[in-house]
């Protein structure tokens, strides 16, 4: 049983490791909280569910719809809720109203086009249950858990592997110094954000998928849970940003299991707090760096 | 000889501070030219002009006859001027490889073209890049340390790190400040061999040093700041014999009004 719950756990953090690691990127590289990521994150659940509605997609293409949809979203709140303010030197306020303006203004347009219910998948995309060790997985958990593992593997990959991978991490060690040795930073922030997002985008299509909860207010609070795993995992550490949505994951569905459903947020933001007494700068900190 | 860089009545005024005045001296091309002076003399300053980090209050700055003045670092660098820094700067959660690779990316296809056209797949590309990486580590003389975080190498070897991540860039002119601050004699001397091979590449340099004994063997050309003024420029032996140079750094009781 606890097994099981573990599984549930892992599942549920997967997703929130994924909004997270949106919020580490960029303050990452720009030091500054991009508070409408909960709503880039909502974006992309609506982008991938309309593909399945008018299009009847699998759901592999509604993860790229929801991929691609809040990688643009996100790159356009880029555009018009960072990069003005940066122009004019660098107030690390400004952006935090910019952002929850930006964040408002989404809700509104998409409340405006679909409406303030919750909506769900019309389809189950699979029943099928599997039954391993005492384990009861369905294929929607299995589908969650590969996608985000598969996500988090690649954005290693990419950070490591390649050049735009490097410049990225030497510019969120030092934006100065990775300028003055040539690195494009406005293309780094650009394809940084659209990274993010594009994460944000697969998590609201998996989630969706999950819950049946799709609605314009869904971000708001993946937004802010988003927000508190990046400050467990570290500021600006994207491994501990991984780290830290699986223990929250996991912290969640035990208290569910074990204590009571109504104190599930209570449990898992008090030990967000023992974790941030014991460890203040969180878990992974090692400087402000994204780490190797 | 044709000139590279012509650095064309600069000053500098700080809040009422002058850190450079009326500044002008040329660099010639394949010449190894070293700026000296006492401490806050403006040679730090002159760099951060010449390297686009720091707009003169007037005057110009002209590569290959283009005036650059108001040029951004990073376009400075990519008209193929590249520096080190005198307080080490790497990056200390990238590999010693890694450093040297975004010393690379300036000469890379970026922008939407190397984004979108795949370049993240582009695997040519990369391997080059780390090929030309592993090259430049090798020439510095610390080729077995790629994947070492710089942290873990001595400070003499950051700085060749350094200058490992400036020839990445395959720079015209390299620009090095204090390259020899705390080594001993005999990595004095390898770094003045290394100077000299870098020359030999084909790559003029312009330093500003303290260790005399490295200045007076490696340049070909001398020019001494004192409280922000030009006192003398010339090859080592003519600086070497002026007495405002002499005065400017013992500080003679009759020196004129140049000295501190």
């Amino acid at each position: 049983m606890l097994l099981q719950q573990l599984v549930n756990g892992l599942m549920l953090g997967s997703t929130y490791a994924l909004v997270a690691i949106g919020y580490s990127l960029i303050f990452g590289v720009l030091r500054l909280l991009h508070l409408a990521h909960g709503e880039v994150f909502m974006v992309g659940a609506f982008a991938g569910l309309e593909l399945v509605v008018w299009w009847h997609a699998g759901p592999i293409a509604a993860l790229v719809g929801g991929l691609v949809g809040s990688a643009l979203i996100g790159m356009l709140l880029e555009f018009v809720a960072f990069r003005p303010i940066r122009r004019r030197g660098n107030s690390h306020l400004a952006p935090i109203v910019s952002t929850i303006g930006a964040g408002l203004v989404i809700q509104e347009v998409m409340t405006k086009i679909f409406g303030s219910e919750q909506t769900a998948f019309p389809v189950h995309f699979s029943q099928t249950e599997y039954h391993l060790a005492g384990l009861t997985l369905d294929a929607t958990q299995l589908f969650i858990l590969a996608i985000s593992f598969v996500a988090m593997l690649a954005l290693h990959l990419f950070v490591t592997r390649t050049r735009y991978g490097i410049a990225m991490r030497a510019t969120s060690e030092n934006l100065r110094i990775a300028a003055v040795l040539g690195v494009n930073i406005d293309q780094v922030v650009l394809l940084t954000f659209a990274l993010a997002s594009g994460l944000g985008g697969l998590a609201g299509v998996l989630v969706g998928l999950n819950f049946n909860a799709i609605s314009p207010y869904m971000g708001v609070e993946m937004g802010i849970k988003g927000m508190a795993v990046m400050l467990i995992g570290g500021l600006g550490s994207i491994y501990g940003a991984m780290a830290g949505g699986l223990i929250l994951g996991i912290a969640e569905v035990l208290s569910v299991a074990y204590l009571s459903s109504s104190l599930r947020d209570g449990f898992a933001f008090g030990l967000m707090i023992l974790i941030l007494l014991l460890r203040p700068r969180g878990l992974f900190a090692t400087g402000v760096a994204v780490e190797r | 000889m044709t000139v590279l860089l012509q650095i064309d009545g600069v000053s500098r005024y700080f809040a009422g501070y002058t850190a450079l005045s009326d500044v002008s001296t040329a660099v010639e091309t394949g010449t190894i030219h070293a700026v000296i002076g006492p401490n806050g003399a403006g040679k730090t300053t002159l760099f951060n002009v010449v390297s686009g980090v720091l707009l003169p209050s007037s005057g110009q700055v002209r590569f290959a006859g283009v005036d650059y003045t108001r040029r951004k670092p990073d376009r400075v660098l990519a008209m193929g001027i590249a520096r080190n820094f005198q307080q080490v700067r790497l990056f200390r959660g990238l590999s010693v490889l890694e450093n040297v690779m975004i010393g690379r990316h300036c000469r890379m296809a970026t922008g939407a073209r190397g984004l979108l056209g795949l370049g993240i797949f582009n695997r040519a590309a990369e391997t080059q890049a780390r090929a030309t990486a592993r090259e430049m580590l090798e020439f510095v003389g610390i080729g077995a340390r790629n994947e070492r975080l710089p942290g873990e190498l001595t400070l003499v070897d950051q700085r060749r790190l350094e200058i490992a991540r400036a020839l990445a860039s395959d720079p015209r002119l390299l620009l090095l400040d204090e390259p020899a601050a705390g080594m001993n004699p005999a990595e004095v001397r390898e770094l003045t061999g290394l100077i000299g091979r870098i020359r030999d590449r084909g790559i003029t340099i312009l330093m500003v040093e303290h260790h005399m004994r490295l200045v007076m063997a490696a340049a070909d050309r001398i020019t001494v700041l004192s409280a922000g003024r030009v006192i003398a420029d010339g090859p080592p032996q003519q600086v070497q014999r002026d007495e405002l140079v002499i005065a400017a750094y013992l500080g003679k009781p009759h020196a004129p009004a140049h000295g501190r």
